[in-house]
């Protein structure tokens, strides 16, 4: 029984890593470039919706402050592609790492200045009581973050796979010159998927947030769900949310089967584990490059 | 303007392009002697912290604008090499024993960890240093008999032939260890970057490719640009050590690798000088915005996050209007005036390049 709620706890963590990464993997599978920010997306997006939500900010009713929080993160996103990213065109990726990890501190710092430093909690519906299943104990919050990561990730596979949109993503990604060949808005697609990521980042922020306190250092959860995209493979959207999960069950079952200090540990062991032997992912799609 | 007419192949890997050059140098090192006499024991220490950041930039330097592979871990080899300086200073050894094997040792454990680490590169190389970052704090915690973990270490008293250098009793002398240290790191570096092996780390970044085959062997070069590099980071966190009085698990976070690749990036990739720049930017940004702040009347009251957003802030302008740096700047700015009515505005510009994933062929 024991296993099953850490198994079931862990599944839960591990869906907000992998709602995390699946923002990465987005600006990833699109761009090229890896968006350091995207924990400090996920902590912004959760104090938008919490400052809309909660009574002593503006005391919007829930289902009206949250999807407006992924309107106003989507628009973010966009706008920062537009002022920032866009300016890096051409530039190497390691100057957009340096880049994203700077605008990490920014968000980091205005965040602090508007919410303060203090954790808070989220007035969220969402956190209304636990369902016991026979002894396992699981959150209505942990039902919905699963509920909601599933359907997201099926959704954004089937857009990269089906829809003009996702393949002309795809297709900017793997050759810019020949997708502006080919008569795609190569810059514009890139600020879509800067919005995209914003918005499926203010997901990750709400139903993270709806699962316990939230504070400004939030944001290093980030850290985690990039061991959990590299674990999955970088450009895989099933292998995020894969990675996500076995990062978060992970982390549950070390802290109680080893001691106190090497459950931190843990995630990260896995992660250069992955790198020394499988460097790109488990679900990888990396060939060799030939010359 | 200066016209350098190369009559040998040795003109062009001189350490001092010409005498005019090798007098400013000289006369910059002159002034960085007598520092002492000039300055009063705060901005003393200042200029020591610069003198060291510039070290540990030096050592990123060599990784990262040299060989063209962004390292965030860092503060780990930082930590490596105070804790083995203290360490061995600990079971008596001299300083001047102790301090070079726990260059050695660093540059040791870094070319190991760079074996696997090689294979990958870009992004990924990145992803892995950090995680070396986070677990360097939690394994110096779980080494607790070794390392004091939390609770931390104090650092010993420098003696060097008798002579007894401790940086809050005598921050003159201590200054000029670092001086000294410094000088040679960059000459080091300079001697480097003429040698077969600099010019290698040169062709490793500018292409894989064409390296291998003008007969590079790239995994070989690669590890050596990170052993090299992490022995001399492994000095500047000795010195940290030295400088800090105390430290523990925290002090060598995550933010200091990330703090020393801002840093150099700021002052300018793949060169000396942008090391220097850096280093200055970071020493000094903390008194500048304390001073700023006195200066607006604004309270006394920390604002968290406030540095490390400022310094952001800064790094985000650089990369979007100045890439090259500080040192770019510079650079641009001198070249226009010994050109003076010649100068043209697209001297500098940069070839953009399209992207080609290398995910699928």
């Amino acid at each position: 029984m024991e296993v099953v709620q850490l198994l079931v706890s862990g599944l839960a963590n591990g869906c907000v890593y992998g709602l995390i990464a699946l923002g990465f993997v987005l600006i990833y599978k699109a761009t090229e470039q890896v968006n350091f920010a995207q924990g400090d997306f996920m902590m912004l997006g959760a104090f938008v919706c919490l400052g809309l939500t909660n009574a002593h900010y503006m005391g919007l009713p829930f289902w009206l402050a949250a999807p407006l929080a992924v309107v106003i993160m989507a628009v973010l996103g966009y706008l920062l592609d537009f002022f920032v990213l866009r300016h890096l065109f051409g530039q190497s990726q390691t100057a957009v790492v340096i880049l994203t990890i700077a605008l990490g501190f920014v968000i980091r710092f205005v965040a602090g200045v508007i919410w303060g430093h203090e954790p808070q909690t989220l007035e969220s519906p969402l956190a209304v009581g636990d369902f016991n299943l026979g002894g396992v104990v699981l959150g209505m919050a942990d039902l919905a973050v699963i509920v909601v990561t599933v359907l997201l990730t099926l959704c954004l596979y089937q857009f990269f796979q089906r829809t003009r949109l996702g393949l002309a993503m795809q297709a900017a990604s793997q050759n810019q010159m020949a997708a502006y060949f080919m008569g795609i808005p190569v810059k514009r697609v890139q600020g879509m998927i800067w919005g995209l990521s914003g918005a499926v980042a203010a997901v990750a922020g709400i139903l993270f947030a709806s699962k316990g306190a939230i504070e400004i250092s939030s944001g290093l959860l980030g850290i985690k769900a990039f061991a959990a995209a590299v674990i999955g493979g970088f450009g895989s959207l099933p292998g995020a949310l894969m990675g996500g999960l076995i990062v978060g069950v992970i982390e549950p079952f070390a802290s109680y089967y080893f001691p106190a200090g090497y459950s931190q540990i843990a995630p990260y062991a896995l992660l250069l584990l992955v790198l020394v032997f499988r460097p790109h992912g488990l679900f990888s799609q990396v060939r060799i490059k030939k010359v | 303007m200066r016209i350098h007419f190369k009559t040998s192949y040795d003109h062009d890997i001189r350490l001092f392009p010409d005498l005019w050059s090798f007098g400013v140098y000289a006369a910059l090192l002159v002034i960085a002697v007598i520092l002492p006499w000039l300055m009063d024991d705060f901005f003393l220490g200042e200029v020591t912290n610069v003198l060291i950041w510039a070290i540990a930039g030096l050592g990123l330097m060599l990784l990262t604008g040299q060989t063209g592979q962004a390292s965030l871990g860092h503060a780990a080899f930082l930590a490596l090499g105070c804790y083995s300086c203290i360490i061995f200073m600990e079971q008596g050894w001299p300083f001047l024993i102790a301090f070079p094997v726990a260059g050695i040792l660093t540059g040791v454990v870094g070319t190991i960890i760079a074996i696997p680490a090689i294979r990958l590169h870009g992004i990924y190389l990145a992803i892995a240093t950090i995680a070396l970052s986070i677990l360097a704090d939690d394994i110096i915690v779980l080494l607790d008999p070794i390392t004091d973990g939390v609770s931390g270490k104090f650092a010993p008293m420098i003696t060097i032939f008798g002579i007894e250098i401790e940086r809050w009793t005598t921050p003159d002398r201590f200054y000029w260890l670092v001086l000294a240290i410094t000088v040679l790191c960059t000459l080091a570096y300079r001697n480097l970057l003429r040698s077969p092996l600099g010019r290698a780390f040169a062709a490793v970044r500018d292409s894989e490719v064409s390296a291998s085959a003008m007969g590079v062997h790239i995994a070989r070069t690669k590890a050596a640009a990170f052993g090299l590099s992490c022995a001399i980071t492994g000095l500047a966190g000795a010195l940290m050590g030295f400088y800090a009085g105390a430290f523990n698990n925290e002090t060598f976070s995550i933010v200091i690798s990330i703090t020393l690749l801002m840093m150099i990036v700021i002052g300018g990739l793949g060169s000396i000088h942008g090391a220097f720049f850096g280093a200055v930017v970071v020493a000094f940004l903390p008194q500048f915005l304390s001073m700023a702040k006195d200066l607006v009347g604004g309270s006394s009251v920390a604002i968290p996050g406030l540095e490390t957003g400022v310094f952001g802030m800064i790094l985000i302008l650089f990369i979007l209007f100045e890439p090259m740096g500080i040192y770019g700047r510079w650079m641009k700015i001198r070249i226009w005036f010994e050109l003076f009515p010649f100068a043209r505005k697209d001297m500098f510009k940069r070839q953009k390049s399209y992207l080609k994933t290398e995910r699928l062929r």
